[in-house]
């Protein structure tokens, strides 16, 4: 075996690569709950690609044939229910996950200097996966897929001039069609899961490069020991490891109780109106996207059309997922973590959150004049969050932070 | 920090306030029922089948609800029908677009788009209306195509106005309640049975492996649980020797 292994090594650094990103690994010793959401992300992410592989061996990408092969996969093939289920339960906890985790860094302040760029390919990774989810979702070929894709891809002949040729480019037809369902396919199974996967290669490698945050936002490299090891640092291997298990059992008493027991979450992570076949001439009475997108959803209503056109409210969407990209640079507090942070900080992420979810909520039910209201409001606090936050940090007080994590 | 986790768990409780506009009757779905999926079976293939295709849906998949082939093949097929086949409907589509509008939806899944709850409340909402084509109308699909299939069973109901007065002040008729003006071959209280008994099996038909699924969700969590015990005690040994 050692023979085999030194064989190995003289020839590709397995030992080292083990070494380097697992037992001699050092994460601080304090992580806390919000820690578990990123090996989380990264279970949900292989639980997709091997459930939407064999997805794949029997879905058939046609407008004629796609919702029959997906009730086929449901009832003929051994266990597609179970794999179908799995797709589509994966598909919302990996936003769960992912916006849990996204959290997790801005309490921490995990996304400020020397780990700007962790924070930059994360947020890259978060668009791909929202295309790769709204790619995802009109394979099924139901009503909602159909009207959703329909909505979502309007939105570009929005944009001034280029419009409605970069719309039409965009589906290859004038309508969602077959040749939108063969693009979105092909997208969805492997162009986005390729760049996916590149980025999160990319995510790790700089996280491991300058090290993981940790609650107290304290570098724990700044102290070394003896024996050249953080002095609050321990072996991702094994301790990170085994408590990772723990962390996915649980998870996946979560994920499978819903996959067992309400695979479709109320209607929230299958939409009943999905059970019916596209239909290009029936549009559905309300048409409302998947959870994870309503926050979103709610900016784009909540901005009502200038010059007869929708360009601003798409505009605003747009921005309102970019401008997570600047975060780094908007944040002048001296500390990191919310733990040292004083009360405008604190005041303005409570806004944020209630802001976000607000607007989820309200990108579920159907406008009305006073929704539309409550949607205008939330979104000038979300995107004050982001713009007033140079002012806010700066001026907030602060707490001394500690030379070693606390635990 | 925990209200983020909770509001997002708490979601899906959340209700779907603008869509309770009609009142529907709880379905007395029963999946473990053998009895009533097996009755509402022969409902479904003697009075729907002729029109609606369940296309999706395989004529030996009835053996999970306690039937044997030969009864399959004896009872719900017609003679060139294959046990394996898939529920068809004969009609031709352009056929039934000329007597409906347009063509009666394929049942597979229909108690998971529409809900049990809005079936068993549409079968038993049927109503005699003489401006609508067909003779027929629905309180819970206004302007129905479909005509009342199972009259002969629950006889003719018929609205009986009252004047309320809407939102805007206005006044106008509406539907206080029915009256049976011509008995069918069931009461009332039969014929509630029996839609019952269709829309339990219409719901089992939407997901068969749903029986399934919850048997094997049980192993799945008890291991899971069993699992949890190890890796807590596993992460605790581990995690002692650090201060």
């Amino acid at each position: 075996m050692e023979k085999l292994l030194n064989w190995v090594d003289a020839r590709f650094p397995l030992t080292a690569s083990f070494k380097a990103h697992l037992s001699e690994y050092y994460a601080p010793k304090n992580f806390n709950f919000w820690y578990f959401f990123g090996s989380l992300a990264l279970l949900v992410l292989v639980i997709q690609i091997v459930s939407g592989i064999f997805l794949t061996m029997h879905y058939k990408p046609d407008a004629q044939l796609a919702f029959a092969s997906v009730e086929y996969i449901m009832r003929d093939v051994d266990f597609g229910w179970l794999i179908r289920y799995i797709h589509s339960t994966g598909a919302s906890m990996f936003f769960l996950v992912v916006y849990l985790h996204m959290y997790r860094g801005l309490i921490y302040g995990s996304y400020r200097q020397p780990r700007e760029l962790i924070w930059l390919f994360g947020v890259i990774i978060y668009l791909v996966l929202m295309g790769e989810a709204f790619m995802g979702y009109l394979l099924p070929w139901g009503q909602m897929s159909y009207w959703g894709a329909q909505v979502i891809v309007n939105l570009f002949a929005a944009v001034p001039f280029i419009g409605e040729d970069l719309s039409v480019w965009i589906r290859g037809d004038y309508v969602i069609g077959d040749a939108t369902l063969n693009r979105f396919f092909a997208f969805h199974v492997i162009a986005l899961p390729l760049v996916l996967l590149g980025l999160v290669v990319a995510h790790l490698v700089a996280l491991h490069e300058v090290g993981s945050n940790n609650p107290d936002g304290v570098e724990i490299k700044k102290l070394k020991g003896e024996d050249g090891h953080p002095l609050d640092g321990i072996p991702f291997h094994p301790y990170y490891t085994v408590k990772d298990i723990l962390g996915t059992v649980v998870f996946l008493m979560v994920f499978t109780a819903i996959v067992f027991f309400a695979p479709e979450m109320g209607g929230y992570f299958l939409e009943a109106n999905n059970f019916i076949p596209a239909d290009s001439l029936k549009t559905p009475a309300h048409i409302a996207p998947v959870w994870y997108f309503t926050p979103y959803y709610a900016i784009l209503r909540a901005i009502p059309p200038m010059f007869g056109s929708q360009f601003p409210g798409v505009a605003a969407m747009g921005v309102a997922v970019l401008i997570f990209f600047a975060l780094p640079w908007l944040d002048k507090s001296p500390v990191k973590s919310i733990r040292y942070r004083g009360p405008k900080f604190k005041i303005a992420l409570t806004l944020f959150v209630i802001a976000f979810i607000g607007l989820g909520v309200l990108g579920i039910l159907p406008a009305s004049p006073l929704y539309t209201l409550i949607a205008q409001i939330l979104s000038a606090v979300y995107f004050a969050f982001f713009l007033l936050m140079p002012w806010y940090t700066r001026n907030d007080s602060t707490k001394p932070v500690p030379e070693r994590v606390t635990q | 920090m925990k209200k983020l986790l909770f509001m997002l768990l708490a979601l899906p409780t959340a209700a779907f306030a603008s869509e309770a506009a009609v009142h529907l009757d709880p379905a007395p779905v029963n999946l473990h029922d053998q009895e009533s999926l097996q009755r509402g079976a022969r409902v479904f293939v003697n009075y729907c089948l002729s029109c609606h295709s369940a296309g999706y849906m395989r004529y030996n998949r009835m053996q999970d609800i306690g039937l044997t082939e030969k009864q399959i093949k004896d009872n719900l097929l017609y003679a060139t029908e294959k046990p394996g086949e898939l529920m068809h409907v004969a009609m031709r589509t352009s056929d039934a677009k000329a007597w409906f509008g347009a063509p009666p939806p394929d049942l597979s899944v229909i108690a998971r788009s529409r809900g049990a709850d809005w079936v068993f409340t549409y079968l038993r909402g049927f109503y005699r209306d003489d401006t609508r084509p067909t003779g027929w109308n629905n309180t819970v699909f206004d302007k129905v195509g479909m005509p009342h299939v199972l009259h002969e069973l629950q006889g003719q109901m018929a609205p009986i106005y009252h004047t309320v007065q809407g939102e805007d002040g206005k006044t106008h008729q509406a539907i206080e309640r029915f009256e049976l003006v011509k008995p069918g071959k069931l009461t009332l209280a039969e014929y509630d049975a029996l839609v019952g008994d269709l829309v339990n099996y219409l719901d089992w038909m939407g997901e068969p492996a749903k029986g399934a699924r919850m048997t094997t969700g049980l192993f799945v969590l008890l291991f899971l649980g069993v699992f949890f015990i190890i890796a807590f005690y596993l992460k605790k040994d581990f995690w002692k020797g650090l201060h």
